[in-house]
């Protein structure tokens, strides 16, 4: 089925009626494309932007940061506070790519945080059984921190594989599915630890990946940023990313058109589920401990940030650059507004109004397509 | 034509199909030959599209025989009947309307780029655009931006991109499911040219219609449905309005049909 070739499956007793004729032959111009330009690359990214209706919100930003920037020049734009912004968005933003392609598919995963929490727990778990208890997990070793790490991401992939088994094969809506995994998973954590923090995070593990550095760039906000960037490119320029958008666009149409939907939303909701698995290692090694109760509404949080980012609800259209100005726009705010003496509260209000704008812009969009 | 001295592509054989107490087809027969268009009528509830449905793989028949080039095949997936070569251009187009007309051409069977990036699953977008394009020239069907979402596009564009996949992919068969229903006058001609280029290009159409002009203007035998049973076939030149009518209707009934 993937053979570029579109009349590949002609069967063996074939005669001159099949090949010739009118029969179109989309692979005819068999030159091999040429790579991308910096140029096509500029001119995608645009398209990105203002195919989704992204644009002014990424102006937005950019007023929100030239506002904060001539208010206070030298707190705003200080190499401490342009730090601290990339950090508190990195566990946030890897929270939010694996929304992005949930969103796209139409559906929606209300069990990021709670995930999070549970997969971090695990994690931590992990390392104090292999270390001998919560004392000596402390100065536990890289054999311990990296099993544990990889126990983290396969409980957060395995809960967000269970989440894509109940909405694609079972056909319950992933509001509700994702609902009882925000609370199930919330629920274990606090089974699991009694509803206490748990600490014990080993020092190499929190030193490295929690407060490391490579070169400037902190270890967590490289990782988000790796992770954004080559989950970007799966979405816009692979199969996968297309099936994505295909099935949100019509996925009654992307079945006849013989892609395995089932299959693919399942992929994506262990991909969502991967992300918050790598959320909360992310978290754990920041925090030194599981901060269960802190996650309660990193979904809506995600959701806002990809909904503001031009993803739409309905599924179909959305892009990650979108989803990366959402999620700095709060973030963005919350440290500019501390800095020029606000009460942070106010940011919250701000994202709510851009909130319920960026809907509204999304119907805009949908009303004039439906004129047409 | 000597049409009925070929194996036929494509047999459908006292297919069933029940929904709870609604019988849509209660021993249906179909056939398709070999370089021809035929046209499936019957009045609403004949069981038309719940035919189409059985033979595109989307649904699966309670019981029943399909043969294939003579040969008896399953066709439990829309895959499996592309596989076969065996395309259908659905009423409802089945397209997805944020994606280009290239996307929709290629949905499901996307161009990957040569080499590692190919492996890795990256779209060939140009080759596919290029491709895309291609076709509707081909198929003289006129979509003015292939870049475009398709929502974007009006109706019979947007036909002619459904249409130009069908007719990119089908090697064998072609089923079009009401394909002028919502279109003017200019463009029924279209896609009619379109329907007659496809056959002369060796691919047998099926033409599912309620507009019985059409069907006598480009059909080269007509099978007629009535509740769930194939009741009439004709061949081009004895094929009436009013014999069409007369079978659709009941009033007609022929010896043998089924």
């Amino acid at each position: 089925m993937s053979t570029g070739t579109p009349n590949a499956p002609t069967p063996p007793d074939v005669d001159e009626r099949t090949s010739g004729g009118a029969v179109p032959d989309p692979t005819a111009p068999g030159t091999p494309a040429p790579a991308a330009t910096a140029g096509q690359l500029a001119a995608r990214l645009r398209e990105g932007f203002m195919s989704s209706g992204s644009l002014w919100i990424f102006l937005a930003l950019i007023l929100i940061i030239v506002v904060f920037s001539i208010m206070k020049p030298s707190a705003f734009l200080g190499s401490y506070n342009i730090k601290s912004i990339f950090i508190d968005a990195s566990v946030f933003m890897t929270l939010s790519v694996g929304m992005t392609f949930v969103i796209i598919t139409a559906g929606i995963d209300l069990s990021v945080g709670s995930v999070l929490v549970f997969s971090g727990v695990i994690a931590l778990k992990v390392m104090w059984a292999l270390a001998g208890g919560a004392t000596a997990s402390t100065n536990a070793g890289w054999g311990v921190i990296l099993v544990g790490i990889a126990a983290g991401l396969a409980v957060g992939a395995g809960w967000g594989a269970l989440n894509g088994v109940l909405i694609a094969r079972l056909d319950i809506p992933p509001l509700i599915v994702t609902l009882g995994s925000f609370g199930a998973a919330l629920g274990l954590a606090d089974v699991l630890t009694g509803g206490v923090d748990l600490s014990g995070v080993p020092n190499d593990f929190a030193n490295t990946i929690g407060a490391g550095s490579v070169g400037p760039i902190p270890v967590l906000v490289l990782i988000a940023g790796v992770v954004t960037i080559v989950l970007g490119l799966v979405l816009h320029l692979t199969r996968f990313g297309r099936y994505t958008y295909a099935i949100g666009s019509n996925d009654e149409a992307a079945r006849r058109a013989g892609i395995n939907v089932r299959r693919h939303l399942i992929k994506i909701y262990a991909l969502a589920g991967l992300l918050s698995g790598l959320g909360g290692v992310m978290s754990l090694a920041y925090f030194t401990t599981t901060t269960i109760s802190g996650h309660e509404t990193d979904n809506l949080t995600a959701i806002a940030a990809v909904v503001i980012g031009g993803t739409s609800l309905f599924g179909g259209v959305g892009s990650m650059a979108g989803t990366v100005v959402g999620v700095f726009i709060p973030v963005v705010l919350a440290s500019g507004l501390v800095i020029v003496g606000v009460q942070s509260f106010w940011q919250q209000v701000m994202i709510g109004v851009i909130l319920v704008a960026a809907v509204y812009f999304d119907q805009l969009r949908r009303r004039a397509r439906l004129r047409q | 034509m000597s049409a009925t001295e070929l194996t036929p592509i494509l047999e459908a054989r006292d297919v069933v199909k029940t929904y709870g107490h609604v019988n849509a087809l209660e021993g249906a027969n179909f056939t398709v030959y070999p370089g021809e268009v035929v046209a499936l009528i019957g009045d609403n509830g004949a069981g038309k599209s719940t035919l189409t449905k059985v033979i595109s793989g989307v649904i699966r028949p309670d019981s029943g025989e399909l043969l294939f080039d003579g040969h008896p095949v399953q066709i439990g997936s829309p895959g499996a009947a592309q596989h076969l070569g065996i395309e259908t251009v659905y009423q409802d187009l089945a397209l997805a309307p944020d994606l280009d007309g290239a996307a929709n051409v290629y949905m499901g069977r996307e161009l990957l780029k040569p080499g590692i990036l190919g492996k890795l699953g990256v779209l060939d977008k140009r080759a596919m655009k290029a491709g895309a394009e291609k076709s509707f020239v081909d198929l003289g069907v006129a979509v003015k931006d292939a870049d475009a979402a398709v929502a974007y596009l009006s109706g019979g564009q947007r036909q002619g991109v459904a249409v130009a996949r069908a007719a990119s992919w089908a090697s064998r068969v072609i089923i079009m499911d009401e394909p002028t229903a919502a279109l003017g006058v200019v463009q029924t001609a279209n896609v009619l040219d379109v329907i007659r280029r496809v056959r002369d290009s060796g691919v047998a159409v099926v033409l599912i219609s309620h507009n019985m002009p059409d069907v006598l203007k480009v059909a080269d035998r007509i099978e007629v449905l009535r509740l769930g049973r194939r009741v009439a076939v004709f061949q081009r030149d004895e094929a009436t309005l009013e014999n069409l009518v007369g079978a659709m209707t009941g009033a007609l009934s022929q010896e043998g049909a089924r």
